[in-house]
């Protein structure tokens, strides 16, 4: 469990964007620990998506800082640091699940060149052992492990996203960002997958920030959830306690606009 | 453009038989000195591909209009030039390269790999070892060697800054996962003195480990592509691989049925429409040196 004096593994402070004349994120902040799942909800266009491109470094925001606890070195602002770096810490310490399995796929390489493909950045030079480590996490995201030379292309939905998964934790990162990792699936493979993805954060004890717009998906998978509208977080707290007692209007709406078979 | 006879010629007129309406070796010094400075950063920089303002020549891109320019910027005329296609003399863009030198520079020719100071090449490098005064300029069709796998040309030199090389191996990866083995035979991806990814020009696998430590300079220009890169004298030029499957460039079972050399890169021949075939050097010089040679 988490210690309380335990430093946060993310911490953001005061993050802005503009598009424009237009604000996507206005003074937010928040901080993560190591272990804990975050939840980002809101409806589309509250700066949902911008706050995960600034917080993941994909795109600089005008004011604020992000810093990552590294294995090293402590707490670091992302942003000041080279841009060789931050790649490299893209491609170990974290992980980037897309809503669309195609920006987050290389879909005409096989299975295993996708998995291994991290492996192979880092220096791994060794076919056997890279194949071993994608054979491995085919089986972890409970995949058809004779399916590794097949090319996403042929891959379902569902497998699509437990593929860009195993690509992803292969360096076992110590962050996930994950941008609607389950929208767009049908509601059996979506419960299958959030499963998986619920006993890989907590065997793995990673951190995650999931954005979504699914409250039954932060329900299930957050420790913590931010509720954000117009780019600005109006609501903050334990995933049930908002949800169960939401405080701020919006999030009153938003709870009770949920359908409930 | 057929380039007069000069032995028949008194040495006086042989003196005057290139053409003078011409700057010497056809481009005009600036461009000239533009591409030397190209060339002096290339070297500097083993590797790394060098952006210069590519010149129209009269021969279509694809035929070597990168080789010739560099060749034009670096030849003098006490220069002796040889140009190869595939490794042979004879074939039709060797010919007239070495025709336009010819006429351009009234530099001497010769089909001696020995011989020669200057030698462009499509496609193959010599196989009679090159030594410390000798410049081999390929013709280089597609300078980038991540282009087939990464397309944005503002993402692949961001690969090249950061030294980002692993998509190469994604590659290898799949050839092994498909064939068995890594697929390249020809244009084999290289590291140059452990920092750039190169493309050595599309010359065979087997040729590459001749590019390693080789005492001659080698130069690279794409015409159409705008870049010159340079592997200098003594450098480190190592073909990826991985470790468990190693660079293994191809073997034949059959040796030259010219000159029976059995170290030497085989052209496989059609003789009739029998089925009949024969192995021969693809390096003509080399070939014919083993046959005056035999007793």
């Amino acid at each position: 469990m988490i210690a309380p004096d335990d430093p946060p593994i993310l911490r953001v402070t005061a993050l802005a964007k503009h598009y424009g004349a237009r604000a996507a994120a206005i003074d937010v902040s928040f901080e993560l620990w190591p272990g804990e799942v975050l939840a980002v909800v809101g409806e589309s266009g509250s700066g949902k998506t911008t706050l995960l491109d600034c917080v993941s470094a994909r795109q600089r925001p005008d004011a604020g800082r992000v810093e990552f606890l590294t294995r090293h070195e402590g707490m670091v602002d992302i942003f000041a640091l080279s841009e060789a770096q931050r790649r490299l810490l893209a491609r170990t310490d974290w992980g980037f699940v897309h809503q669309n399995a195609t920006e987050g796929l290389r879909m005409n390489m096989s299975a295993g060149a996708n998995v291994g493909e991290r492996l192979m950045a880092l220096g791994e030079r060794n076919y056997g052992r890279i194949r071993q480590e994608a054979n491995d996490w085919l089986a972890r995201v409970e995949m058809d492990v004779a399916r590794i030379d097949e090319t996403p292309v042929t891959f379902s939905g569902g497998m699509r996203q437990r593929l860009q998964i195993a690509r992803n934790l292969v360096t076992r990162p110590r962050l996930v960002f994950m941008d609607e990792p389950t929208s767009g699936l049908d509601v059996s493979v979506q419960a299958r997958l959030l499963d998986l993805l619920r006993s890989l954060t907590r065997q793995l004890s990673q951190a995650a920030i999931i954005v979504t717009h699914d409250l039954a998906v932060a329900r299930l998978m957050a420790h913590r959830m931010i509720v954000m509208k117009d780019g600005r977080v109006i609501e903050h707290g334990l995933t049930d306690q908002v949800l169960d007692d939401p405080q701020h209007p919006y999030t009153q709406l938003l709870v009770s606009s949920v359908l409930t078979p | 453009m057929n380039a007069p006879d000069r032995s028949a010629m008194p040495p006086a007129a042989y003196a005057r038989t290139w053409e003078t309406n011409f700057n010497f070796a056809y481009l005009d010094e600036r461009s000239k000195r533009m591409i030397r400075r190209a060339i002096l950063k290339a070297v500097a920089i083993p590797g790394y591909q060098v952006p210069f303002g590519s010149r129209e020549m009269p021969l279509p891109y694809g035929w070597g209009t990168g080789g010739i320019q560099v060749t034009a910027s670096i030849i003098g005329p006490d220069d002796v030039l040889k140009v190869i296609d595939q490794g042979a003399d004879d074939t039709v863009n060797a010919v007239n390269i070495r025709r336009f030198f010819q006429r351009t520079t009234g530099v001497r020719t010769t089909e001696s790999t020995a011989a020669a100071t200057v030698i462009q090449t499509r496609h193959r490098i010599p196989e009679v070892p090159l030594s410390a005064h000798q410049i081999l300029v390929y013709q280089v069709p597609v300078p980038e060697p991540l282009q087939r796998l990464e397309p944005r040309e503002v993402e692949t030199r961001r690969m090249h800054g950061l030294s980002e090389y692993g998509l190469m191996h994604v590659k290898f990866y799949e050839d092994i996962a498909r064939y068995g083995h890594i697929a390249t035979t020809y244009d084999h991806p290289v590291m140059v003195d452990g920092r750039y990814l190169m493309s050595p020009s599309p010359i065979p696998a087997f040729d590459n480990p001749k590019m390693h430590m080789n005492p001659a300079l080698q130069l690279f220009g794409a015409g159409r592509e705008k870049r010159i890169y340079a592997v200098p004298p003594h450098t480190a030029v190592e073909s990826l691989a991985f470790d468990d499957y190693p660079f293994a460039p191809q073997r034949w079972d059959a040796v030259c049925a010219i000159c029976a050399a059995a170290d030497s890169f085989l052209d496989e021949v059609i003789t009739d429409d029998r089925g009949g075939r024969m192995h021969v050097c693809s390096d003509t010089d080399y070939c014919r040196t083993r046959q005056a040679a035999a007793p």
